[in-house]
């Protein structure tokens, strides 16, 4: 990887070669630029992490602007997991001379091609790996821990509503033995819910991962419950909200009702959306109170004003169902604080939007 | 009492019998006690300590007349014994108590040994050697240096080569721990950074009623005994045995299952004949891999020919978990079995249902059944219903229809009847074959509301163009969201997709 500076107009190159057909959902070329750049001789890592991984970026910030569908959004993961699978095919892997590490993804998770590529990379590398994938089960991970003895588990999460169970996966590797890096967006660009729940180990990119897995991760000694590292989950209230979450979803939507007349006459669709996106704002606030981080509830809802406006929907319904979900948890200091601050974060956000207008 | 220069004035009775060499006008003789006197008078007066033959003082201070020290001795040898056997049991129990934590976290045979092996370099041993059963006429073991990290090593020796290891191996005749000869012991015991040793104890590990393994300690050259504790060894190999023992016996169990589950599983769907397939399967119950749901996709006939054709199965039998999963296996063998069938749809079903009603009339399975060839730039489908809900296909432009049929379930009427339609993909459609585990699925933002037909339709309407995996993945993904962490169904999704004659362009909007 020396050559890394020489090759890089090189692999932008085929990073613009390959989003052009992804984007055209022409599978043959998507794998065809891969591999045509692996004949080029760029080196196979630079290949997964800055062409496809690239690519891969780019149709999640073209989504987050409305320039593709969910459908798209899936159609072109689809097409870039056939390029990883081409390269995969072309390449001899080293045998394996490094440690043995599980890649998995947070149950729940539906991205699953940062951590297919983290499984590659580590395996150019001499890693011996075991490759879950997404839509892992808790207890199927545990078993195949016990089955297969790894030096470590690599655990990927981009949706921070999964955080919960993340921190619970994260404590049942250990009470096995077995010690976790956590990556991946849910965690935190800094890293801060992975240290925060007892991961041995965080890193930002597959390549820092890579990196850091190249000395052993440190065994977890003391079996640690959960509620060690989150006192303030004392209070019981992430467990009352995410319990009663399809309550307050309905409550927060018949409020809505009488606030905002023109909601009468929305149709079907219109209805189970809307009702979606209040249910995104209850599991926010619930992840929010869980972490006990407020920051990651306000940047929920800024985020979800700025993809309302790129998709030109007015956020008139936002600051209403911060209120209204306000009142239903009036009697928890922790999550109404919360509500609070991103109510102000917003209003201030719409000031400064009025001011530019 | 003694004067500021040291010199003993006064022995009390007691004193006299405790300390015969103190006489009065003469020097402090007991030396500990003298090195105190030299600091008085001092600021801050505390007890000192010492020995005094076999036995352990503690000498107060006070200030008597004339510049003297009173010295008050008090014999402290029963409490001094009795805090240090305390200090012992407290860390016995500190260790065994750690040892436990350590070595039920883990199911693996190799964890339990190497935490069995670094134990007991933490408290007992310079170097321990953990001994598993022979496999293979090999013997596993694990080596460790008091420090250090544990090193796996499979060893082509002979068990009596060591002292004592071989009865340990086999757990009998019954055979203490016993200490032996470090002169006898082989070269391949010696873990490296280690070149001699002093002394070698080999201890059995009992398992759960089969013998486990063995532990040996060693202790360097020129230390003494390094555990006078062979109590606490026993115990601690009690422990590592047990665990070792229960690793063994998951990993035995968990190997069974794995070999048994292997045809239970749901395939890996690829390509077949120019037409591509993608599957997705979610078993009801979280710690289930496999449930009521199943689906293969089948050569059928010569995999050379020029125009190959598969059949592909889809079905649902009645029932949960693993006792369905083992029906499904049943089923699926049984359709393999008919493939030269294929053409006849029709006859498939009625020699199924044959079977399935004469075993047992309680058993009952749904199915959708799809012969699929390539024909011109697309696929002809041939698709035939048995009670199961009908396929849907995804037009280029984003129509999404039922196919027409229908037909009886399988295993409860004496004969069954079905329609079967014929159905052209052009490049780029889909056809999906779905259980009613996706459609029934309850969740959804407001909870208790079914996916349903119309929401399956939706989602469909968006995946105008999709590879066949992307489109199974969408479906399977808003399926799954939709119950979030609620109970649903097995739920079992097939793609069948003709490939685009180009490439297909994902239908924007």
């Amino acid at each position: 990887m020396g050559s890394t500076i020489a090759v890089v107009p090189e692999v932008d190159e085929y990073a613009e070669r390959l989003w052009a057909a992804v984007a055209d959902g022409d599978e043959t070329a998507a794998v065809g630029s891969v591999l045509d750049g692996y004949r080029a001789g760029i080196d196979p890592e630079a290949l997964l992490l800055d062409v496809i991984g690239a690519v891969q970026r780019r149709v999640g910030i073209e989504w987050a602007g409305n320039r593709l569908t969910v459908a798209q959004e899936h159609a072109a993961t689809s097409i870039n997991d056939r390029a990883i699978a081409a390269l995969a095919h072309v390449h001899r892997f080293p045998e394996p001379t490094r440690g043995r590490i599980t890649v998995s993804c947070v149950d729940g998770e539906w991205h699953a091609l940062p951590a297919r590529l983290l499984a590659e990379v580590l395996r150019l590398r001499g890693f011996r790996i075991d490759y879950l994938g997404a839509q892992v089960p808790g207890p199927h991970l545990i078993a195949h821990l016990h089955r297969t003895g790894p030096d470590a588990v690599a655990l990927s999460g981009s949706i921070a509503t999964r955080l919960p169970t993340a921190h619970a996966t994260i404590t049942a590797c250990q009470a096995a033995g077995i010690p976790v890096m956590a990556g991946g967006a849910a965690f935190g660009p800094d890293g801060r819910y992975a240290r925060q729940f007892g991961a041995q180990a965080w890193a930002p990119d597959a390549r820092a991962a890579a990196d850091r897995l190249a000395e052993p991760l440190p065994r977890p000694h003391e079996a640690h419950q959960p509620i060690d590292d989150l006192p303030h989950l004392a209070d019981q209230e992430y467990t009352m909200i995410s319990r009663s979450n399809r309550q307050l979803v309905q409550a927060m939507y018949t409020g809505l009702e009488d606030r905002i007349p023109a909601m009468r006459d929305y149709t079907d669709l219109q209805h189970q959306h809307t009702a979606e996106d209040l249910a995104h704002i209850v599991d926010f606030l619930a992840t929010a109170v869980y972490t006990g981080d407020s920051s990651l509830f306000t940047s929920f809802i800024l985020w979800t004003a700025e993809i309302l406006e790129a998709r030109a929907v007015p956020a008139t319904a936002l600051p209403p169902s911060l209120e209204l979900l306000g009142a239903e948890l009036r009697d928890f200091p922790r999550a109404t604080a919360m509500l609070r601050e991103a109510g102000a974060a917003l209003a201030s956000l719409v000031a400064g939007r009025e001011v530019r207008a | 009492m003694v004067d500021a220069d040291g010199v003993v004035e006064a022995v009390n009775d007691l004193a006299a019998d405790t300390l015969p060499d103190e006489q009065p006008g003469a020097p402090l003789s007991t030396s500990w006690l003298a090195a105190a006197h030299v600091t008085r008078p001092g600021p801050v007066e505390g007890p000192v300590e010492g020995r005094v033959g076999e036995r352990t003082f503690e000498a107060q201070p006070a200030p008597g007349p004339d510049g003297t020290t009173m010295w008050w001795l008090v014999d402290v040898t029963a409490l001094r014994d009795a805090q240090r056997a305390l200090r012992i049991e407290q860390r016995r129990t500190e260790f065994l108590g750690q040892t436990a934590q350590a070595l039920t976290a883990s199911l693996n045979v190799e964890r339990s040994m190497e935490t069995a092996a670094q134990l007991a370099t933490t408290h007992l041993a310079d170097a321990a050697v953990v001994v598993a059963p022979q496999s293979r006429n090999r013997l596993p073991a694990v080596f460790c240096v008091h420090g250090g990290e544990p090193v796996h090593a499979l060893l082509a020796v002979d068990p009596e080569d060591l002292p004592g290891l071989a009865e340990a191996m086999q757990g009998y005749p019954p055979v203490p721990s016993r200490w032996i000869d470090p002169a006898a012991a082989p070269a391949w015991l010696l873990p490296e950074g280690m070149t001699e040793v002093g002394s070698i104890m080999v201890i059995p590990l009992p398992g759960h009623g089969v013998p486990a393994g063995a532990l040996v300690l060693l202790g360097r050259a020129g230390r003494t005994a390094f555990t006078d504790d062979e109590v606490v060894a026993g115990l601690f190999a009690a422990r590592c045995g047990a665990a070792m023992s229960a690793a063994w016996m998951y990993a035995q169990q968990a190997s069974i299952t794995e070999t048994l589950m292997r045809d239970l599983l749901p395939p890996t769907l690829r390509r077949v004949g120019g037409v591509e397939f993608a599957g997705r399967y979610h078993a009801a119950r979280e710690f289930d891999r496999v449930g009521g749901d199943f689906y293969d996709v089948h050569v059928v006939g010569d995999p050379g020919a020029d125009q190959v054709e598969s059949l592909t199965v889809l079905g649902d039998v009645c029932g949960k978990g693993l006792t369905a999963a083992v029906l499904t296996g049943k089923i699926r063998s049984t359709l393999h079995a008919l493939l030269p069938m294929a053409h006849d749809h029709q006859q498939m079903l009625s020699l199924l249902n044959g079977a399935l009603y004469d075993r047992d009339n309680t058993m009952f399975v749904t199915l959708v059944l799809v012969s699929a060839v390539r024909h011109g730039g697309g696929v002809r489908l041939r698709v035939t219903c048995a009670g199961h809900p009908a396929p849907l296909v995804v037009r280029a432009g984003g129509e999404v229809e039922a196919v027409g049929i229908d037909g009886h379930l399988i295993g409860v009427l004496p004969e069954v009847e079905s329609t079967t339609a014929e159905v052209l993909l052009a490049p780029g459609e889909t056809c999906l074959l779905y259980t009613d585990g996706i459609t029934e699925a309850r969740g959804g933002p407001l909870g208790d509301t079914m996916f349903d037909d119309e929401r399956l339709h939706q989602a469909l309407a968006h995946c105008a163009g999709m590879p066949a995996d992307a489109l199974a993945e969408h479906v399977h993904m808003r399926a799954a969201q939709w119950v979030g962490a609620g109970h649903h169904d097995d739920m079992a999704l097939v793609a069948i997709t003709a490939p685009p004659d180009r490439a297909g362009r994902i239908g924007k909007g």
